[in-house]
């Protein structure tokens, strides 16, 4: 199902940056694809495996300059139910703006019918943004955080 | 009784709409569960409110009890819609329900049991005195040929662990039965470790006749029968009602039985007890009960002029029906014509796909249910019904007519339907003259579908 290839990517990013959209969503069978555009930055350079080396040190510092490059992603509940930032309540959240994380770092738990699922951030990066609120339903793909990719 | 404000249908497709429809009159507001797949749909955007489920596949969205509870909490709906399908008949919901407080729109659990698996439901209908397909467990030659004189010829001999038409032996006459029943429990022990058989009398020419019952658990009303004879491996494909030609005496027996075993079970909610006709002999027996809105409960709607769908509600509330028997009458015949996306020239393949257009003429006596819309995706994921096309007349014939009409004036772009099967079932004299029995389809597709090509 996935035919997409890296160029049809770039292909695409090179359209959406010659239109006026700011934000273009394209699901083909198991394959989403969803691009989004920041204020009015230009090239979206595809940031992908080239710089991942020695990121760990400057967590925090790294976040705004990063911005550039177009992105921040989102992580999707995985399934509905109730969204809890931290193990139990009082405790403090499992993660914060500012945090780095890795793709199996527990950002969250999310409760359906008593039974707890743990929620990783599925990529590196930093926390940008925590998007769904404690103790509150999410449905099934919503955005939870925004994380900005190391 | 608790009035509901708020309701989670925990469904999709044409059967959402028909219950936000309900929903919009009674002025309760609608939270409607969706896959992946269905976030665009005319439900979607009809409802108040759409909280996705999860992915496209049902076993990981409308059929996870869990999930629905919880989003059906988690939006602050009073109660759950099951619709038809799906987790209709799912005692696990209707027991999360209740240990939530939250209404589940269709029976008790234990309504649920009793009707749930076929050899519950016939023995709660051997103790209600309802008739069943004459038969019974045998163990010897000289007992089976002693009991199929009672049964008579062609009778089956079932395996009692098979199931879905396995372990099954059709017996024409009494030479044949020692032989072949010496066989069948052979099989059946190298088949299913179980050598236990039983007979039953095998029924050459039935009707697939069914009854609705309503019951607020102390009042049990009937609102006529239906008749679903025409069927394609046993999926109905037209419904009518009344059931055309059925003997007054047949009928009144039928929606009696209806009636006393709804009440043995002590039901409560609408539900429909289905029965086989046998023609030849002028019988009827029992086949199974189902807890839940049916697909062709509009023609019902249509005689009765009842909101079904909104008498659930109500009995779920807890509210008593407030009518008697002779308080439901029946005017005219209603049809309804399942429109399936299905390709009937190459063995009704589904036929997936966007539709670019749909149009149903507002004719008089026309109702159309029906989820399509331009653009609308008809996934893979799900059924291939897309319209229940219901017309009604003064008589059969005004109702066949005004059917013929909208079949023939109806657009739906973009996919191939069963229309075309539809209008050949209409044309058709012997399903003019009324009464058909369940082989009738099978039986005249192949001059139905040769037409065309």
């Amino acid at each position: 199902m996935s035919g997409l290839t890296r160029s049809d990517i770039d292909d695409i990013l090179k359209l959406i940056d010659s239109s006026d959209f700011d934000e273009l969503k394209l699901e083909m069978g198991e394959l989403k694809l969803e691009l989004r555009r920041r204020g009015s930055s230009p090239a979206p350079a595809p940031s992908a495996p080239e710089a991942p080396a020695p990121k760990a040190a400057e967590p925090v510092a790294v976040a705004a300059p990063v911005l550039v490059s177009g992105g921040g992603s989102e992580v999707p509940a995985p399934l509905l139910g109730t969204f809890y930032h931290a193990p139990k309540p009082g405790d403090p959240p499992f993660v914060k703006v500012g945090d780095t994380v890795t793709k199996d770092t527990v950002i969250g738990i999310i409760e359906v019918m008593k039974l707890m699922n743990s929620v990783t951030a599925g990529a590196d990066g930093v926390v940008t943004e925590i998007l769904a609120p404690n103790g509150e339903l999410v449905e099934h793909g919503q955005a939870l955080i925004r994380i900005q990719p190391a | 009784m608790a009035k509901i404000k708020r309701i989670f249908i925990a469904n999709r497709g044409e059967i959402a709409v028909r219950i936000i429809r309900t929903c919009r009159e009674l002025g309760i507001e609608t939270v409607l569960g969706v896959s992946e797949a269905n976030r665009d749909t005319l439900g979607a955007q009809l409802a108040t409110r759409v909280v996705c489920l999860g992915p496209a596949a049902a076993t990981q969205s409308y059929l996870k009890v869990g999930t629905v509870i919880e989003a059906a909490m988690g939006t602050g709906c009073d109660a759950i819609h099951p619709g038809y399908g799906f987790l209709s008949e799912n005692k696990d919901l209707a027991e999360a329900c209740a240990e939530t407080d939250l209404i589940f729109i269709g029976p008790s659990p234990d309504n649920l049991t009793a009707v749930g698996d076929k050899l519950t439901a016939r023995t709660h209908d051997e103790k209600a005195g309802v008739p069943l397909t004459p038969g019974g467990s045998v163990d010897t030659e000289a007992e089976a040929l002693k009991l199929a004189e009672a049964v008579g010829f062609p009778l089956l001999i079932k395996a009692v662990s098979g199931g879905g038409g396995r372990g099954m032996k059709r017996v024409n006459s009494a030479a044949e039965l020692p032989a072949q029943l010496n066989l069948a429990i052979s099989e059946a022990a190298a088949a299913f470790g179980d050598g236990r058989v039983y007979l039953e009398r095998f029924v050459t020419v039935g009707r697939h006749v069914e009854v609705q019952i309503l019951s607020d658990g102390e009042t049990v009303l009937h609102t006529g029968e239906r008749d679903c004879s025409v069927q394609r491996r046993y999926q109905k494909v037209v419904e009518e009602a009344p059931a055309p030609g059925l003997p007054d005496t047949l009928r009144q027996g039928l929606l009696d039985a209806a009636v006393t075993y709804a009440r043995h079970i002590s039901y409560r909610s609408l539900g429909t007890v289905e029965f086989l006709v046998d023609v030849e002999r002028q019988e009827f027996y029992f086949l199974e009960m189902n807890a839940r809105i049916q697909v062709e409960h509009p023609v019902t709607e249509a005689i009765t002029g009842l909101d079904l769908i909104a008498l659930q509600i109500a009995i779920a509330e807890g509210k008593p029906l407030g009518m008697r028997q002779n308080d439901i009458t029946l005017h005219g015949h209603a049809i309804e014509c399942r429109l399936n996306a299905e390709d009937i020239q190459s063995d009704f393949m589904p036929s997936p796909g966007r539709i670019k257009q749909a149009w149903f003429p507002s004719l008089t006596g026309v109702r159309v249910d029906t989820h399509m819309q331009p653009g609308a995706m008809i996934s893979p994921f799900y059924d291939s019904m897309i319209a229940k096309l219901i017309t009604w007349g003064p008589t059969r014939a005004d109702a066949i007519a005004r059917m013929q009409a909208v079949l023939n004036l109806h657009t739906l772009d973009g996919v191939t339907t069963n229309a075309p099967l539809h209008s050949a079932i209409m044309a058709d004299e012997t399903f003019q003259q009324g009464g058909v029995d369940t082989t009738y389809l099978t039986g005249v597709l192949p001059r139905l579908t040769e037409d065309k090509t």
